[in-house]
């Protein structure tokens, strides 16, 4: 209840809350307000934005309108975040925990691997995983979802780290109570809060990673996606470089929303840190 | 002496590590519908089953997968990386090419980064809660939230376009053969868009951390002490607290040093670099997987050579390192 | 002549605080080679004192009326660039963390020399060569290594010597200790204590010292103010105020200062509860590439806890102690020897240890989950043991009757509590386990004076009733000697001596122990 309010009471939490919960709306409503296939031929190609009524925002070099590729593209980016963001964040909440509740042997075997995603670059990773298992749309997000969660684990780790060593934990042991009530009831929920600000991050970067994909073209080219508009608009940039810059501008504000909700949760789910600013 | 020493037993630490990428790299392109043999016959224009056969037992495809694995190790030992039956040289040479421009562009984007995040992220912990701090930390965020590749293309369209004051793309003039000092200055010119570009993000993340980094290290209590003995804010700041602040920051470039190198394959492929990113995008595209398994292999070692360096550094700024710990 | 004067001082608190004001009218002085003692619990307003005679109040808090003058110069209204010359140079402080107090990342020789480098402009070589005679002062061993040595190199109590040669550098008129020993072994701060007193002799140094502790004031002190909610509540010369003093919160303090008076021995079964035998532990470096010198924490410790008595394990940080405890209720595996109790070896499954032996941990903040309701914490044992949940609640209830909380505040959640009702709770907890023997880790060193009598007459008090056998964990002497039957006196994982507690504070057999009897602070006044 306190970090509710305390997360009400922070600007950039209700900023970011607003920003996202527009985008939230553009995604959900899409086939309200754009029925039938945004990918579809919808009138004469390369209209700049307010020349034709009936296209707000223009169209593409394929006569495709661009606000529809904007609101159904809302419903995929998200829903792609929040997809690989679970997944990210459940194999790297299971190896951080386990990696920092037991130490030793198991911690260096479970950091190895974790060493070995960090050392590679993860974007080509994810050109790799697309490469071999194809670019439909459950196999990109599935990718990202992997290439994301080391630093999860990273600070999952860290938090049982020290938090195993804490007298409380250590009451319980004594207590005779069993690892798994240890590292769910005890450790695990005081290591939260800090793991799921940082989902928020992770989010951010699982979205500009699908972008940053479907730019290249390697994405499911049969979903509409933003960073797919992107790169079609590369070929007309010199004259129409609106095609580009519009969905550009959707991903920034989605990233930023994002971004300041994850700083809002930080103020109120770990108030000592907040205060320094 | 310390340092060195502790610098080569990261070095041994992370050798188990490459081969786990190797050994996991490899497993994964076994998945891979078509090999090697597939793209060759493919790039000749098809041949018989027989003839398929044949180059596979050339390439040592028939055998199973560990002796592969095993044999594909034994080449990767003498930096043996294979043939790229695309650009039809050895991969090795074809890496080799495209290398330069990526470390360069590397090298120039974290540095714009760090310097200018450590500038700004001391500036806005100094003016905390003011205004230069409000704006400092907005933009912070604005750069965090701007996909690279759509900051080049507008960049190319204000830059290139519009002003005409930046090429939009390539690594050097080829319509010109500069020499010497104009070569570099040429060079430098084709570079100044992908730095700002690449390094935006890690700009962002830099003052981020430094802020923070700042903010908590002014809280620590040898702070106090340093204000006690009557110095000035100037000295408090630049001889005690800046050196701890840094710390942070330098463990991060190690951290990203292949979210950076990740990067790179993007913002290549927006300004038409000839570097080991677009490489990569080339051979995903062309379906190229020796060359793309060749720079898995260099760019995993770019990463450990990067994190080598930042090991050094951070021992020789931290002097508790490996007495504690 | 006074060097240091705050008259009628009031400092206010930012809004939303408990108080309006963090220190109220307050007057003190201090003369040329005077030790003025200002003496409070937490929350007192003595360490705000202290920042406003530095100038280096937190924001947030303001100065609203009174003055401050240094010998007789007015330093309310002092530029923020007047206020650094006199910083360090005319007025200089000695912090309570030696552990943090010090920059880490510079050596000692560079920390100290900044003081003559940047009040005087010395070079680099002056400024190194009055640092080695400046350690050479406070009697650091090996100056010229010390110059050169990191923070992290050097012990507590030689870190502490390195801040007080930094903070006379320059001979100030005026030197405030902000409870400069507390966080230091015993016998590390009598001689700590004996340092600053001949120092501030032979300079003739004014010094404000500040303390929670009455051990420490008379030690050292020439004048003591007594600071209560920010107001100073009577303030006089030590002997007054020691020896007759007026004010009831004072009266109070000192009664509650526990004395070496061991309580009259009580006849103790013959029976042992708990038998250590020959219990060796090494901490060795582990890591494929790391060598270092293993640590001996244990070294064949044998000590034997009889039923219904209480034994207490008295030591300095690395003596071994805190890991014998960890090993006795087995959290730590040891290299060799055994923990017996009632007979049997210690069982290596935890579920069938835990009916055996129990434990109060030291800090009441961290030893309960701050997420999870109190009842629950101290039920959980049981219930994991099989009693059904709604008797295990029951039980809960009935424990916080018996250590004095309301059983109604079972639901509640830690932060709700004080630090003593939380440790309060740690021992409900580990009550409920009905072990044979409870282990009690320092577990009365966090809190303040007065709570910490109140937690010792409720252990002893429990003893009484429920026939406990306590293994009692302790730095304090102090403290071992009000509840303990007897005692164990640890030194570098060694036991060095062991026997009735009266017996052996009154006629210590071993060196170690007479000389950490010797080191308690007001020893002469409170009694020995």
């Amino acid at each position: 209840m306190r970090a509710l309010k305390a997360y009400l009471r922070s600007p950039p939490a209700l900023i970011g809350s607003v920003i996202l919960l527009a985008v939230l709306v553009m995604g959900i409503g899409a086939h309200w307000f754009y029925p039938g296939d945004p990918l579809g031929l919808a009138g004469r190609p390369l209209q700049w934005p307010g020349q034709n009524p009936r296209f707000p925002l223009g169209t593409d070099s394929s006569g495709r309108d661009i606000a529809a590729q904007l609101f159904h593209g809302a419903r995929v980016s998200l829903l792609i975040g929040f997809v690989a963001t679970s997944i990210a964040a459940m194999i790297g909440i299971a190896i951080g925990a386990l990696a920092g509740f037991y130490g030793g042997a198991v911690d260096t075997a479970l950091m190895r691997v974790t060493e070995a995603f960090q050392t590679l670059p993860n974007f080509l990773l994810l050109l790799v995983l697309v490469a071999v298992f194809g670019s439909t749309i459950e196999t990109v997000t599935i990718a990202i979802g992997i290439v994301s969660w080391p630093p999860v684990a990273r600070l999952t780790r860290a938090e049982f780290l020290t938090l195993r060593t804490r007298d409380f934990v250590q009451a319980c042991r004594v207590q005779g109570l069993s690892d798994a009530h240890l590292i769910l009831r005890e450790v695990l929920p005081n290591a939260l809060p800090p793991v799921i600000v940082y989902a928020s991050v992770v989010m951010a970067v699982a979205i500009l990673l699908e972008s940053a994909l479907a730019f290249l073209q390697l994405s499911d080219p049969n979903v509409p996606s933003w960073g797919n508009l992107i790169g079609l608009g590369r070929n007309v940039l010199r004259t129409e470089w609106y095609v580009s810059a519009i969905p550009g501008v959707a991903i920034l504000m989605t990233i930023l929303g994002v971004s300041l909700v994850g700083q809002g949760l930080n103020d109120a789910l770990n108030p000592r840190l907040a205060s320094g600013r | 002496m310390r340092v060195l020493r502790l610098a080569g037993r990261r070095l041994a630490a992370s050798l188990p590590t490459l081969l786990l990428i190797l050994m996991g790299m490899f497993l994964l392109l076994q998945f891979a519908p078509g090999d090697t043999v597939d793209a060759l016959m493919a790039q000749i224009g098809g041949g018989d089953a027989a003839f398929a056969e044949e180059m596979r037992r050339f390439y040592g495809l028939d055998a199973g997968i560990a002796a592969q694995l095993w044999n594909y190790l034994l080449r990767l030992a003498t930096l043996d990386l294979g043939f790229s039956a695309i650009y039809g040289k050895p991969v090795a040479t074809v890496i080799l090419e495209r290398l330069p421009p990526t470390i360069l562009l590397m090298a120039s984007a974290l540095s714009f980064a760090f310097f200018f995040g450590l500038v700004l992220g001391v500036i806005a912990a100094r003016r905390v809660n003011r205004w230069p701090d409000t704006l400092i930390s907005t933009l912070g965020l604005i750069f965090y939230a701007t996909p690279s590749f759509w900051f080049g293309l507008m960049a190319i369209v204000v830059f290139s376009v519009y002003l005409q004051w930046l090429p939009a793309g390539g690594f050097s003039d080829i319509t010109q053969s500069y020499t010497g000092i104009a070569a570099v200055l040429d060079i430098a010119r084709h570079l100044v868009l992908p730095t700002l570009t690449l390094g935006l993000i890690f700009l962002a993340i830099y003052l981020r951390i430094m802020r923070a980094s700042m903010l908590e290290v002014l809280s620590l209590d040898f702070v106090r002490t340093a204000r006690a003995k009557g110095l000035s804010e100037t000295r408090v700041v630049a001889r005690h607290v800046l050196r701890n602040a840094m710390l942070p920051m330098v463990t991060l470039i190690g951290l990203q040093a292949g979210t950076m190198l990740g990067g790179s394959v993007v913002v290549e492929s927006v300004f038409a670099l000839p570097g080991l990113g677009r490489l990569a995008y080339e051979s995903v595209v062309q379906r190229d997987l020796n060359t793309l398994l060749g720079i898995v292999f260099v760019s995993a070692l770019l990463v450990i050579a990067i994190n080598f360096v930042v090991d050094i550094l951070y021992a020789r700024l931290d002097p508790r390192i490996s007495s504690e710990s | 002549m006074t060097r240091l004067l705050v008259e009628h001082l009031t400092i206010r608190l930012p809004r939303g605080a408990d108080r309006e004001n963090a220190i109220e009218d307050v007057s003190l002085s201090v003369a040329a080679g005077e030790i003025l003692c200002v003496v409070g619990e937490s929350g007192s307003g003595k360490s705000v004192t202290a920042s406003a005679v530095m100038g280096l109040l937190a924001p947030g808090l303001a100065i609203t009326a009174g003055r401050m003058a240094l010998s007789g110069e007015e330093l309310r209204g002092k530029s923020s660039e007047q206020w650094r010359s006199i910083r360090g140079r005319r007025i200089a402080m000695v912090f309570q963390e030696p552990m943090t107090a010090l920059n880490p990342l510079m050596t000692v020789g560079e920390q100290i020399g900044e003081m003559w480098r940047v009040h005087l402009g010395l070079d680099a070589k002056e400024a190194a060569r009055r640092a080695v005679a400046a350690l050479r002062e406070v009697s650091l061993p090996d100056p010229e290594g010390a110059l050169r040595a990191y923070p992290h190199e050097l012990s507590g109590g030689q870190r502490q010597r390195v801040m007080i040669a930094m903070a006379l550098a320059l001979e100030p008129e005026v030197l405030i200790c902000d409870e400069p020993t507390t966080a230091l072994d015993v016998t590390t701060q009598a001689q700590v204590l004996a340092l600053i007193k001949d120092l501030q002799r032979r300079h003739g140094t004014a010094v404000m010292f500040i303390t929670h502790d009455f051990g420490v004031v008379a030690e050292i002190a020439d004048r003591v103010a007594v600071m209560r909610l920010g107001r100073v509540v009577e303030q006089g010369t030590a002997r007054e105020v020691l020896t007759n003093p007026r004010h009831d919160y004072t009266r109070a303090l000192l009664a509650a200062v526990p004395g070496l008076h061991a309580p009259p021995p009580r006849a103790l079964a013959e029976e042992a509860v708990l038998e250590v035998r020959a219990l060796t532990k090494t901490y060795a470096s582990r890591g494929l590439f790391r060598r270092r010198k293993p640590v001996r924490a244990l070294d064949a410790v044998s000590v034997t806890l009889r039923r219904g008595s209480t034994l207490a394990v008295v030591g300095e940080s690395g003596s071994g102690k805190s890991t014998l405890a960890r090993c006795v209720v087995g959290l730590l595996g040891a290299d060799e020897g055994e923990v017996v109790i009632a007979g049997a070896r210690l069982p290596p499954d935890r579920r069938a240890a835990s009916r055996l032996v129990q434990m109060v941990f030291q800090d009441p903040y961290a030893s309960l989950n701050p997420r999870r309701r109190a009842g629950a914490q101290v039920a959980q044992g049981p219930i994991a043991a099989g009693t059904p949940r709604a008797q295990a609640m029951a039980e809960a209830r009935e424990l916080f009757v018996l250590v004095g909380l309301d059983p109604e505040s079972v639901d509640r959640f830690p932060h709700e509590f004080s630090g003593g009702q939380r440790q309060r709770i740690g021992i409900a907890r580990a009550l409920a386990m009905k072990p044979q023997v409870l282990v009690a880790d320092e577990p009365v060193s966090a809190l303040d004076v007065s709570v910490q009598a109140q937690v010792l007459a409720l252990l002893r008090e429990l003893q009484e009733r429920l026939g406990l056998s306590i293994l009692f964990i302790t730095h304090d002497l102090r403290v071992a000697a009000q509840l303990c039957d007897e005692v164990a006196v640890m030194r570098g994982g060694v036991v060095e001596e062991t026997g009735r507690i009266g017996e052996v504070f009154a006629a210590p057999r071993s060196a170690y122990t007479r000389s950490l009897i010797e080191a308690i602070p007001g020893r002469a006044l409170f009694g020995a």
